[in-house]
């Protein structure tokens, strides 16, 4: 035995010396769900976010997010597209992926995945099919043949647009909005509830869970847009719009401080509450994820953009200067969502059902869920962007009337 | 061993009664035992010579496997009508009985061909000092057989005891729960059964197990557990870690039967206890002799 772990537990409580032996259950060793899984509940919460902004123009008449509105329903649709990719990487038998829909468990949470994504998708879908039905309009006029009869499609067969019928798409989108604001909780609320159910974890077990990943959700895909925006104004030699940014960044700033209230809200309630299990818990946040959590989660990529938002709040700064702060607390948010996301759903795994030990995650280079395959299905959402780009105009000053 | 030949008048009381053999007698009868044996061992038995009658008429029912050459182990099933909605089984674990030898571990991995590295059953080893720290391994799932001390432990271990580790068949089992195809089921008699042909691999129910009973097999990359050997029971016969255990400590039956061992046990004053009664699972597993360290 190791000396100094064998001096350690002669301090310890009785609760802490269960650990003594470091024990984790044999079939505990692997980690089942690992980056696929901490990708999943990423890529859906930048949907989540971007469709907020979205939301927060079309439906809550928030003028100043108009330069991004129609970009975030893009975004939000990349992304979208892509949510089940992990998925399918991390199943054994992807092949067999439909018979979440074909022969669905009602009593399983994870059940719901297929339907929950659908008619997101299909909200989604309608909505920027709204947005730009006056450009498809205008390019189905100049298509011929086969592309004729998709524009036909994609426009609802109807090249009306005058401002009666523009005036009629702007209440169908307004309902399509309001409509997926609920969906989109439920969506990503749905994936804290797959963790947030299973009561074996105790670091898992907890109705505060789809709380946390929902705030989390809306802090990353606020933060996503606020960093594409800047990046692709500025590549195109463009002016970022200020005001909107300000905007952004209040917005980012309600839910951050909520998402990050809630989660040290639930590591005080364990260690509070001392429920079973709570030293398993405690020794997980201080000891294989004590770099993860507290330095990189709480201290460096909270504190730090909490720092930086309070300044961004109280303090007049330049335009300028407030736009390069703004980039730099998004990036950094966008990295604790996601080291958040890693401590979850990798870290909850670490702690061996034994309640006697941890185990240790290994990331591959070149496995199906491997870092390669993560970093190629964070590519694909944009390479849809740019495609999209080609057909929906992002920004609203590159077209004139219509719905904005 | 001295044979010796007695007088006819020696006094035959029942105490002393000594065998009238000569050592010619003797020898002969040891050397055709001994062949007799032998011979049996060579020729392998016909059914009918075991007498089992119950046997015989399994060859002629549909619902059992012509095949089977085993006598029955659980009563009232081979020859009986399989009423499925009617059955109560049990499991039940003595942990003061198991010596940590790990036959069961390797008759379960014979019998399902288990990968290495996944378990359907281990064995864990726990052992207590004198200053009441308690240390605990599995080194492969058991498999070997605790044949050797731990020599890691710093202070003399005061008591050490061995505890097998199963599915526990739980009556509000979560893998059933959070499965989204219904790949894993609880069948009407009670056993928590996988669908390997419909499991989409998911791993939702190795995360929702609170015993990690389960795991992704590396083949299949299907889930996998223990079904307490669901087709041994169908057919009459124990569950093969039950059947290799040499100590009585894994003992399986039905609870329809009075004379099982596990109605009378489970009927019975003695204390019984499940793993993790916490988590509201309602396991059909059940301890004797369980002690507070085991989780």
């Amino acid at each position: 035995m190791n000396p100094t772990l064998y001096e350690a537990s002669q301090n310890l409580s009785h609760g802490a010396s269960m650990l003594i032996s470091n024990y984790v259950f044999p079939n505990d060793l692997h980690v089942h769900w690992s980056m696929m899984i901490v990708l999943y509940p990423y890529i859906t919460g930048l949907v989540d976010g971007a469709f907020i902004i979205a939301a927060l123009y079309y439906l809550f008449d928030v003028k100043s997010l108009k330069p991004i509105a129609r970009f975030s329903l893009l975004f939000a649709f990349a992304f979208l597209c892509c949510a089940t990719l992990p998925l399918l990487l991390h199943l054994g038998r992807p092949e067999r992926n439909f018979n979440m829909l074909l022969t669905p468990s009602p009593s399983s949470a994870m059940a719901g995945f297929g339907y929950i994504y659908a008619v997101s998708m299909g909200v989604l879908s309608f909505i920027v099919l709204f947005v730009y039905r006056p450009d498809l309009v205008e390019r189905g006029k100049n298509a011929k043949g086969f592309m004729k009869l998709i524009y036909r499609a994609l426009t609802f067969d109807s090249a009306d647009l005058s401002e009666k019928a523009l005036a009629l798409d702007g209440k169908i989108i307004r309902f399509l909005v309001g409509l997926g604001i609920p969906v989109a909780a439920v969506l990503h609320g749905y994936v804290g509830f797959i963790f947030g159910g299973v009561k074996a974890n105790p670091t898992w077990s907890t109705p505060l869970m789809p709380v946390i990943f929902l705030f989390s959700a809306c802090v990353s895909g606020i933060s996503a847009i606020i960093i594409a925006y800047i990046i692709i104004r500025k590549i195109g030699g463009r002016s970022v719009d200020s005001d909107c940014i300000r905007t952004c960044i209040k917005t980012l700033t309600v839910f951050f401080i909520l998402a990050f209230s809630f989660e040290m809200l639930e590591v005080f309630s364990h260690s509070y509450l001392k429920t079973g299990y709570h030293h398993m818990v405690e020794g997980l946040l201080n000891g294989p994820l004590a770099s993860s959590f507290w330095l990189w989660q709480v201290k460096i990529c909270s504190v730090v953009p909490l720092i930086l938002l309070g300044c961004m709040a109280f303090i007049t700064l330049k335009d300028s200067i407030y736009t390069f702060i703004a980039g730099i607390v998004s990036c950094i948010l966008l990295l604790q969502v996601f080291i958040m996301r890693w401590n979850v759903v990798i870290g909850g795994q670490l702690m061996s059902k034994s309640a006697r030990g941890y185990t240790v995650f290994h990331t591959e280079w070149f496995d199906k869920e491997g870092i390669v395959a993560v970093i190629i299905i964070m590519l694909i959402p944009f390479m849809i962007l740019f495609v999209l780009g080609k057909i929906f105009p992002f920004w609203a000053e590159e077209r004139k009337g219509g719905i904005q | 061993m001295i044979i010796k030949d007695f007088p006819p008048n020696q006094d035959c009381s029942h105490e002393n009664f000594p065998p009238s053999i000569d050592k010619r007698d003797f020898i002969k009868k040891v050397l055709k035992g001994t062949i007799a044996g032998s011979l049996f061992l060579v020729f392998p038995m016909d059914i009918s010579s075991v007498g089992s009658t119950a046997v015989k008429n399994s060859e002629t029912t549909n619902n059992i496997d012509p095949t089977i050459k085993l006598p029955e182990e659980i009563p009232e099933i081979r020859d009986r009508q399989y009423d499925i909605h009617k059955q109560n089984f049990a499991f039940i674990v003595d942990i003061t009985r198991c010596i940590g030898c790990g036959s069961c571990c390797v008759a379960d991995k014979r019998e399902y061909n288990v990968p290495d590295g996944n378990y359907r059953t281990w064995v864990e080893r726990y052992i207590k000092d004198f200053d009441d720290q308690v240390y605990v391994d599995c080194p492969n799932g058991g498999l070997d057989g605790y044949q050797k001390p731990r020599t890691d432990i710093p202070l003399n271990a005061r008591d050490t005891f061995f505890v097998p580790k199963l599915c526990n068949m739980c009556r509000e089992a979560p893998c059933v729960q959070v499965c989204p195809v219904g790949a894993t089921f609880t069948s009407p008699d009670g056993f928590i059964l996988m669908d390997s042909d419909r499991c989409v691999g998911c791993a939702y129910c190795i995360q929702a197990c609170p015993y990690s009973a389960r795991f992704l097999n590396p083949i299949t990359k299907t889930a996998e557990k223990c079904t307490w050997c669901y087709h041994r029971v169908r057919k009459g016969l124990l569950p093969a870690c039950v059947e290799v255990c040499p100590t009585g400590a894994r003992k399986f039956g039905s609870l329809n039967d009075e004379n099982s061992e596990v109605y009378k046990i489970l009927k019975g004053p003695g204390v019984l206890t499940v793993l993790k009664q916490s988590m509201g699972t309602l396991p059909a597993l059940y301890y004797m002799g369980q002690r507070l360290e085991v989780v």
